[in-house]
């Protein structure tokens, strides 16, 4: 189980301090599929880099199975059996798509299979991706959906996606859905999925809705997506009355 | 004789344990350890100075040739010349390298010429390991001028690897390849300096005939108050392709420069160069570190990719 304890997180620049996470407190349990959905800006990516140690909160506590990890390292955390997808992934000269999911296993050996069927759940062929470098002749889909692949082969407890929709087309978004739901059904990890995809949204046990740096709102698919979809254009007061103009 | 030290060299240099297969010529402390040619592989003496000539017949293929070079003494200095005479229609690895033990005070110091004349429709694969270590505590410089030059028939094909990871403290290494039309050479170097250490590589790669083709790969990394200059060029005169590509890694104090050129003396030629230099990313060592990797164990494994 995971759970922050009043989290925040404050910068400061020229024009004094901006409050980027305040006063966060929020429990994932097992096996679980939280979505933290809601506006560019709110806080849901340093929210989720806060879990994996990538920010360091100003304030609060993290617990991770009971074990305070506020002040482990990413690498501990990660040993610990959290792992995180970056929203726009690094790319490494030299290292292959076979070399990133061997270090991401933790193994000294992986068979084509079994890469074949981590690189198959995000939509790509072994045959065709294993010895490629993952570097900039590949399009930033395919570092993406690579991204995703090490997350599968690592096999965590506790797995983070930070928007695993983007840049990615419709055939291996599909797939990707489909994956997400394997996991889920399977109770093989708890996962928590930053996504603005209604059908990534529809696979949640719990939405969590971040704003202006804390969660707003909170609760299942179907008490969340009419609030998010009433809070759209057509809720916004000067649209509406443009359009009614 | 060939010590323990020795064959730690061979291994490093030229992954040889025990006796070689196929033709062979040790150098060891400006001396021949060892020689062996075959049917097709003949090495001699070179009559007017120190080195050796290796004469590969006409369709030899599949056949691999060592020629390492190690140092073990302190002190030793010497220059070297190897000519290799490869016929037509041959297919054949050369294994060349130097490794040098430093066991004093005095700097060891090898420097060779290896110059290639490569008949037509041939394919050779060339392969150059430089190493250097010292005596625990000994502070002789280990130093390697290497200087390669090649004259590739028509239709011919090299590929030709270059390695420098850690131990020479100072290298000047020079490369020439003129290309005849239809060839084509992929040079890779690998370099990695450290320390106080310091690494030139002067390379110039000539297309003259018509569809020659000219690739350079260049990885290295600089670290600690190492400096590294790269100076690659690469001429068209020919409806011809080259390609030239640098990038480094530089980490602590380190200095790079890289000063690619190409020069096009016909219009159908197409010459291509990059250059990048810049540290390790930090969104490269968080992404490992997230895979379980030590920032120390991320920071290698990016190095050793790089350099792969």
């Amino acid at each position: 189980m995971l759970e922050l304890q009043h989290i925040s997180y404050h910068v400061s620049g020229p024009e004094g301090q901006t409050d980027i996470l305040k006063d966060v407190s929020l429990t994932v349990p097992d096996h679980k599929l939280v979505v933290f959905t809601g506006p560019n800006g709110g806080g849901k990516t340093t929210l989720a880099k806060v879990i994996m140690g990538l920010v360091q909160p100003t304030e609060g506590r993290i617990l991770f199975n009971g074990q305070d990890i506020t002040g482990l390292s990413v690498t501990e955390r990660a040993r610990l059996g959290i792992s995180y997808g970056f929203q726009q992934p690094p790319r490494f000269k030299g290292l292959t798509v076979h070399d990133l999911l061997l270090l991401a296993a933790g193994e000294q050996k992986l068979s084509k299979d079994r890469c074949c069927q981590f690189l198959t759940k995000v939509g790509l062929c072994a045959n065709d991706y294993l010895d490629r470098e993952v570097d900039v002749s590949l399009s930033g889909g395919e570092v993406k959906r690579i991204e995703i692949a090490t997350i599968l082969a690592r096999n965590s407890q506790l797995m983070i996606f930070d928007e695993p929709e983007a840049g990615i087309d419709l055939w291996s978004f599909a797939r990707l859905t489909e994956t997400f739901e394997q996991i889920h059904r399977q109770h093989s990890a708890t996962m928590i999925i930053i996504s603005h995809q209604e059908r990534i949204i529809q696979l949640a046990d719990e939405v969590i809705v971040v704003a202006g740096g804390a969660p707003v709102h909170r609760g299942s698919v179907e008490e969340i997506m009419p609030l998010i979809l009433g809070n759209t254009a057509g809720s916004c007061p000067m649209l509406g009355k443009e359009e009614n103009r | 004789m060939i010590t323990d030290i020795d064959a730690k060299l061979l291994e490093k240099i030229a992954d040889l344990t025990g006796k070689p297969v196929g033709a062979f010529n040790i150098r060891k402390d400006s001396g021949c350890e060892a020689r062996q040619s075959t049917e097709h592989i003949q090495i001699t003496n070179k009559e007017d100075k120190p080195g050796i000539v290796i004469r590969i017949a006409d369709g030899t293929k599949g056949e691999v040739c060592h020629i390492p070079v190690i140092i073990s003494k302190t002190g030793v200095t010497e220059m070297v010349y190897n000519d290799f005479y490869v016929g037509d229609d041959c297919d054949v690895e050369i294994v060349a390298g130097c490794g040098i033990h430093n066991s004093g005070c005095n700097e060891s110091r090898h420097d060779g010429v290896h110059t290639f004349y490569v008949g037509k429709n041939s394919h050779v694969k060339y392969a150059e390991k430089h190493y250097g270590e010292n005596d625990g505590g000994q502070t002789g410089k280990n130093v390697m001028n290497p200087q390669t030059v090649v004259y590739l028939g028509e239709n011919s094909t090299m590929q030709m690897d270059t390695v420098q990871i850690r131990g020479i403290d100072s290298t000047r290494r020079s490369t020439k390849v003129v290309c005849e039309a239809g060839s084509e050479v992929v040079i890779t170097e690998r370099l990695l300096t450290h320390g106080a250490q310091q690494a030139e590589s002067d390379m110039e790669i000539v297309l003259n005939g018509p569809d020659a083709k000219g690739r350079v790969i260049s990885r290295s990394v600089a670290q600690d108050e190492s400096s590294q200059l790269f100076y690659p060029r690469m001429v068209g005169n020919a409806a011809c392709f080259g390609h030239v590509q640098c990038d480094s890694i530089i980490m602590g104090q380190a200095q790079i420069r890289s000063i690619p050129e190409i020069a096009a003396n016909h219009p159908d030629a197409q010459l291509i160069h990059e250059a990048a230099i810049g540290k390790i990313a930090g969104d490269q060592l968080l992404k490992l570190e997230t895979l379980g990797l030590t920032p120390e164990e991320a920071e290698e494994t990016i190095l050793k990719g790089f350099l792969a």
